[in-house]
């Protein structure tokens, strides 16, 4: 029997209302705006847009501020508002290698043609509280230098000279989407690194993590990481040809990892592969981690039984908008089932006591 | 049509409202927000994949001399997709030499001193490796 509660609506409006008042908070301090979150809180907005998987840095502030800062929730915001969106079609695949590089590191060779370019990074900061940022200070203009024109090229091409690394050959196979088609099992690369670049940041790099601890280790050199922007191109019907639609920025991680070569392959370095939209740093390299770690197959590596290696468990867990869909709705009401649960329960106490009593008997 | 779409928010209606009064014309496709997916190819040079969906709206009109102008531009404003495709349309005709001195010229030169400027910060963040000399021969 299914019974229909109703009643809530007016506790709901009111929930409603007073959650819009405590996201404004104390109205004697100043309403942050959209353009203020996405120029001061740019690494939540690149979180956002990358998870939500749409680029857009107005929306996602958008979410961000309706959210109150919850940024799963504003991923979720945004994954819902991309369901509405008519979808022109897809760009051609863009290069990295023509990217405009804000930063460019690699941790395997020190010298290498384009150089180290640092970039905005933390890396060297002492982590120490700034209580400058709590005045409001003037800030210092970074200093400039005259840039060297032309693309930087990627680390990986000076080691393909050699043949020591595996290469990426070319390949124009269409590939598969899941936002269109439900994802399933077996997942070919292409699959599984839609759904890596826009899993939850924290579950990524948690698995990373494990692979680099012992569990499905494939000991990991960033042998590139890069940041910046690069255009993108799209094919337009009515033109016949493709014109640039825009530019994003992205950030790349290719790991350079051992090998010792397999039956069907010499020894050589294999590579894994992290690319996400915006500054994204900590997500792209656990991205490229745990993009090695579930090749282990074609590779011809042994399965260890390690968590990333799992490729069902990774990418069935991976997405935090199903996680926390799935978790948050047991608190939603489950009235009825579980008037069903304790009417069971009463039932099985009460033929356990009858069994009891005729054990007793006996 | 890569620099009106990836042209600052009103910059294009800037420029051309302070050159031209805009011609009227009939819309053959009223502006429309969507997405395009972004493909990538793993490793760089490899098998194409989905990277994730951006924002872009689009738009086609005709002015009445028959010029067809066609706009896709990255984000959601409707106003800049249709000043892109007025743009589009009017280099067909004979002002497109004064155009693109008057709006496309200025929007590529501030564009590339944008890029000139963020490249420049970061080449000033390019590290200069120098060996220190050991006191041990």
């Amino acid at each position: 029997m299914y019974v229909a509660v109703k009643g809530g609506e007016r506790a709901i409006e009111n929930a409603h209302a007073w959650l819009a008042e405590e996201r404004r908070g104390n109205t004697d301090i100043a309403e942050l705006s959209i353009a203020q979150i996405r120029e001061q809180l740019s690494l939540a907005v690149n979180r956002v847009m990358a998870e939500g998987s749409l680029y857009d840095p107005d929306l996602a502030a958008l979410a961000i501020k309706q959210a109150r800062g919850d940024l799963i929730e504003a991923i979720f915001l945004i994954r819902a508002y991309r369901t509405t969106l008519p979808r022109f079609g897809a760009s051609e695949p863009v290069d990295t290698g023509i990217m405009a590089c804000d930063r460019r590191i690699s941790a395997t060779f020190k010298d290498l043609p384009g150089g180290q370019v640092l970039g905005p990074t933390f890396d060297y900061t002492h982590r120490l509280l700034d209580f400058k940022l709590a005045a409001d200070g003037e800030v210092p203009k970074a200093p400039s230098r005259d840039a060297e024109t032309g693309t930087v090229p990627h680390v990986t091409e000076f080691l393909n000279r050699e043949g020591l690394i595996e290469e990426a050959p070319h390949d124009d196979t269409p590939p598969p989407d899941l936002t269109r088609e439900p994802l399933e099992m077996p997942a070919d690369r292409a699959l599984r690194l839609q759904a890596l670049t826009r899993a939850d940041e924290g579950f990524t790099l948690g698995l990373a993590y494990s692979t680099q601890r012992g569990y499905g280790r494939n000991h990991a050199f960033v042998g590139e990481l890069r940041i910046g922007s690069v255009p993108v191109e799209m094919d337009i019907p009515e033109l016949g040809f493709a014109v640039e639609i825009g530019e994003v920025i992205l950030t790349e991680c290719e790991t350079v990892n051992q090998f010792t070569g397999s039956k069907t392959k010499p020894p050589q370095f294999t590579r894994g592969y992290g690319l996400v939209f915006g500054q994204t740093e900590r997500k792209a390299i656990s991205m490229a981690l745990v993009d090695r770690a579930l090749r282990w197959e074609e590779l011809g590596e042994d399965n260890v039984g390690a968590p990333a290696q799992d490729a069902e468990f990774v990418l069935y867990h991976a997405d935090n908008i199903q996680a926390t869909g799935f978790l948050e709705h047991i608190k939603l009401p489950h009235y009825v089932d579980f008037q069903s649960e304790l009417e069971l329960v009463r039932k099985l106490r009460r033929e356990a006591g009858a069994l009891q009593v005729q054990e007793a008997a006996e | 049509m890569g620099l009106l779409a990836k042209a600052p928010e009103g910059r294009v209606a800037a420029l051309l409202d302070a050159e031209i009064s805009r011609p009227a014309f009939t819309w053959l496709r009223a502006p429309e927000i969507g997405s395009t997916m972004v493909r990538a190819r793993a490793g760089a040079t490899g098998a194409p994949f989905n990277l994730g969906e951006m924002t872009i709206t689009r738009c086609a009109l005709t002015l009445e001399t028959g010029e067809v102008g066609h706009s896709y531009i990255q984000g959601r404003s409707k106003a800049d997709a249709e000043v892109a495709a007025l743009v589009d349309a009017l280099m067909q005709t004979a002002m497109a030499s004064r155009l693109r001195e008057t709006v496309l010229e200025p929007l590529e030169a501030g564009m590339a001193t944008m890029k000139a400027a963020r490249a420049a910060k970061a080449a000033a963040t390019k590290v200069d490796f120098f060996t220190m000399t050991r006191g041990e021969d």
